[in-house]
């Protein structure tokens, strides 16, 4: 197996990610229970006359482009890989409110155009003049995850740079219907008490664009080496840490060799208890960490997971902010990441140290 | 040459038949399925003329033997048809006695009934259940938890090439070792949203599609499901199965020309077809039939027939597009034509571009217009989409 490096990070999130010479400095947690990002200056990476045409999601994933390929010093990647649990929400609404209200009559095709789920990775292709192999993934809470996977693949065969990244958007209406069917919490102000006490179902709504350069070779702006990636859409709970302890072992390490874990709880009750379970369970000895109380909640979150983990190995520092408990500082060799959504579409990441 | 992964089991769901060997015989009759819809109500109904398939979703529903509070999508239905008919035809008795994994691909996912409900307020009580079933994922997973795949699962979506890259990343994932089995293909059904959306584009036919022609008047929306199975040599040989063609190329490259044209020049087409030959270890004058994306639209063809010519030069095997058959049935087009250029290499027969009379004058590209028997040892096949996606895939005879 080559190397995958991760030499260039880009992200907007609802924290001030995309002010990318800084980590975490001004956090805020998310209290609400819809969280749009914290906007970027677009003008400072798309033309002013396309900056109007595109919905959030599209634009916040060429601003994520952008900064992990600037980062990484890389003009045209070998591939362009998109994950997107929803694709592009926004656009879709639009079109299919202007059918409804207009009973199919008087529509323009901007909307529908954009509307398709390889938006994003098709408008970076076209800002880069990149002909390189282009493809989205649409499947939930694994879409970011299969594109890793797929850029692992083409590193190991002839591609060396490679443009991996996650993009969600909130559309207005899907987020109704997300409330009503109480996979969003419905009130208005919630963790009072903190994510990790929530007591209530439904998670914290948010969206991003998470953008990382993977390359075979290690540079001076190396954060970290992704070591593998494994998903699962189906897992009964009581296989979960079994297929841990095996994926740690293909990859000749153990739990008492991982320095730090990062958990995707997002504050729904109904599934947390899956996480809580492993903190109970084969993490209890090991450093936990979250980021939804910092991202909120969507497909592609984990897109902040990663970002997360980048920012920690390379700067050998874990954010209190991220802590879930608190165990002796020692140097930071290995990250796990662990995600699921809803009890479906488990992930493991395993990152190491530079 | 290279091989390539081997395809042991397929299945599809057309305008032109519910399963392969009513596909085949529509095919060789030169019976097309593009008719007015009659399904769902629209107000373009009487302007257009689409391939859709004449069973409503209740009687799929008791095919499926389904429950009857589900929340299946019509994506869903037409795709659970299709991939049960591959993983019969493969005649797979334990899915899970080998690593499996599961790739499908769509465009429109559950939009056909997010447009009941989302935006109506008298249909919303009733279809409240397709919330969650609007993902492009949600038909994926269903025909998942009905085979019992549970690791490996996912989809794609680029446009109407999406199927293809399903098909390309099974391949690859049975080459590097990654599954030992995997089914892949795509589904796609009919929609208000699609119709409007291509409709507001000016690329709709009104009348039945004519590819390749000087004359030609747009593409015919279709809708259609398909799945392959690939399978490793390991298995082949450890089970003696039967193999009915191989995946022996495959490319993806980006025209990275405009959001919904292609280049003039078909740079990203090009691209993909090079590229695929270069994979399957082939020349140019290796391939005995095209199966080109051919939708029939001024743009497509145009492009597509200078980027054949870019590649074939003066020596263009014999080509025909399907999609005056079946309509273009968007992601899951190039999985059904996956189906049609493995059943050319079974039966060596080139199957007929319908409607075509008059050649494109600035390429001059005549496609087959009959059912040709001849020696068909690989067929390439293409499928390019919106975002500039552009892929290609060759078949190899066994």
């Amino acid at each position: 197996m080559k190397n995958c490096y991760i030499n260039g990070v880009g992200s907007v999130s609802a924290q001030e990610t995309s002010d990318y010479e800084t980590f975490l400095e001004n956090y805020k947690e998310i209290t609400t229970n819809i969280t749009t990002v914290c906007k970027p200056n677009y003008r400072d990476f798309i033309k002013p006359n396309r900056i109007r045409r595109m919905a959030s999601g599209v634009k916040n994933g060429v601003v994520a482009a952008k900064i992990a390929l600037t980062e990484a010093n890389l003009d045209s990647p070998d591939a362009i890989i998109t994950g997107t649990g929803m694709g592009c929400t926004i656009d879709s609404e639009k079109f299919l409110k202007n059918i409804v209200a207009n009973d199919e009559q008087f529509l323009t095709p901007t909307s529908f155009i954009q509307s398709t789920h390889n938006t994003v990775g098709g408008q970076i292709a076209l800002s880069l003049q990149c002909n390189a192999y282009n493809v989205t993934y649409v499947h939930n809470a694994t879409s970011f995850e299969t594109s890793i996977i797929d850029a692992m693949l083409m590193l190991n065969d002839d591609a060396s740079k490679i443009l991996v990244g996650a993009v969600d958007e909130i559309g207005k209406q899907t987020t109704e219907f997300y409330k009503e069917a109480k996979i969003v919490k419905p009130e208005e102000i919630i963790f009072k008490d903190g994510l990790l006490n929530s007591k209530t179902k439904g998670t914290s709504l948010s969206e991003g664009a998470h953008f990382f350069v993977l390359e075979n070779e290690k540079t001076t702006n190396t954060y970290a080496k992704i070591k593998a990636v494994e998903i699962y859409d189906i897992l009964e709970e009581n296989k979960i840490e079994e297929k841990i302890h095996q994926f740690l072992k293909d990859n000749q390490l153990d739990i008492d060799t991982i320095d730090a874990v990062i958990l995707g709880n997002n504050g729904n009750v109904e599934f947390d208890c899956i996480f809580n379970n492993l903190q109970n369970g084969i993490f209890k000895h090991t450093q936990q960490l979250y980021y939804k109380h910092l991202s909120g909640e969507y497909y592609t979150a984990n897109g902040f997971g990663l970002y997360l983990a980048s920012n920690i190995l390379k700067n050998q520092e874990i954010p209190e902010i991220v802590k879930i408990n608190h165990k002796e500082n020692k140097s930071l060799k290995h990250i796990l990441l662990y995600n699921q959504y809803r009890g479906e579409e488990h992930s493991f990441i395993l990152l190491s140290s530079c | 040459m290279n091989r390539g992964v081997a395809i042991t089991g397929m299945g599809i769901i057309s305008s032109i038949g519910n399963n392969v060997e009513e596909n085949y015989q529509s095919l060789i009759a030169k019976k097309n399925g593009i008719t007015k819809i009659e399904n769902f109500k629209t107000i373009q109904s009487d302007s257009i003329k689409v391939g859709e398939i004449k069973i409503i979703n209740a009687i799929f529903e008791k095919l499926l033997n389904l429950p009857k509070e589900n929340n299946y999508t019509r994506t869903a239905l037409l795709a659970e048809i299709a991939a049960k008919e591959a993983v019969k035809n493969a005649n797979i008795k334990d899915i899970n006695k080998y690593k499996t994994g599961l790739i499908s691909a769509t465009s429109v996912g559950g939009m056909d009934k997010t447009e009941q409900f989302f935006f109506s307020d008298e249909n919303k009580e009733k279809n409240k259940k397709y919330i969650l079933s609007h993902n492009a994922g949600d038909a994926t997973k269903k025909i998942a938890k009905s085979l019992n795949i549970t690791d490996f699962v996912s989809t794609i979506s680029t446009a109407c090439s999406s199927s293809a890259n399903a098909i390309m990343l099974g391949a690859r994932m049975i080459k590097a070792g990654k599954l030992d089995r995997v089914i892949v293909g795509g589904s796609d059904c009919l929609s208000k949203f699609t119709i409007n959306g291509f409709n507001t584009l000016m690329i709709l036919s009104k009348t039945d599609c004519k590819p390749f022609d000087e004359n030609r008047t747009g593409l015919n929306l279709g809708e259609a499901a398909a799945f392959l199975v690939l399978e490793s040599d390991k298995i082949v040989k450890k089970e003696n199965k039967k193999v009915l063609a191989y995946v022996s190329g495959y490319a993806n490259a980006n025209d990275a020309f405009h959001q919904t044209a292609s280049s003039e020049n078909g740079e990203g087409a090009t691209l993909a077809m090079n590229k695929a030959l270069k994979v399957a270890n082939l020349k140019a004058t290796d391939i005995d039939y095209i199966n080109a994306h051919g939708t029939a639209t001024p743009n497509n063809d145009q492009s597509e027939s200078r980027a054949i010519l870019r590649v074939f030069n003066t020596k263009t095997p014999s080509f025909s597009s399907t999609k005056a058959y079946t309509g273009h049935t968007l992601a899951a087009a190039a999985a059904i034509e996956a189906v049609y250029s493995v059943l050319a290499l079974q039966n060596q027969i080139v199957f007929p571009n319908l409607n075509f009379e008059t050649p494109i004058t600035e390429t001059n590209l005549t496609p087959e217009t009959e059912v040709v028997t001849k020696e068909i040892n690989h067929v390439l096949s293409n499928s390019f989409g919106f975002g500039g996606n552009c892929s290609t895939l060759i078949f190899s005879k066994v």
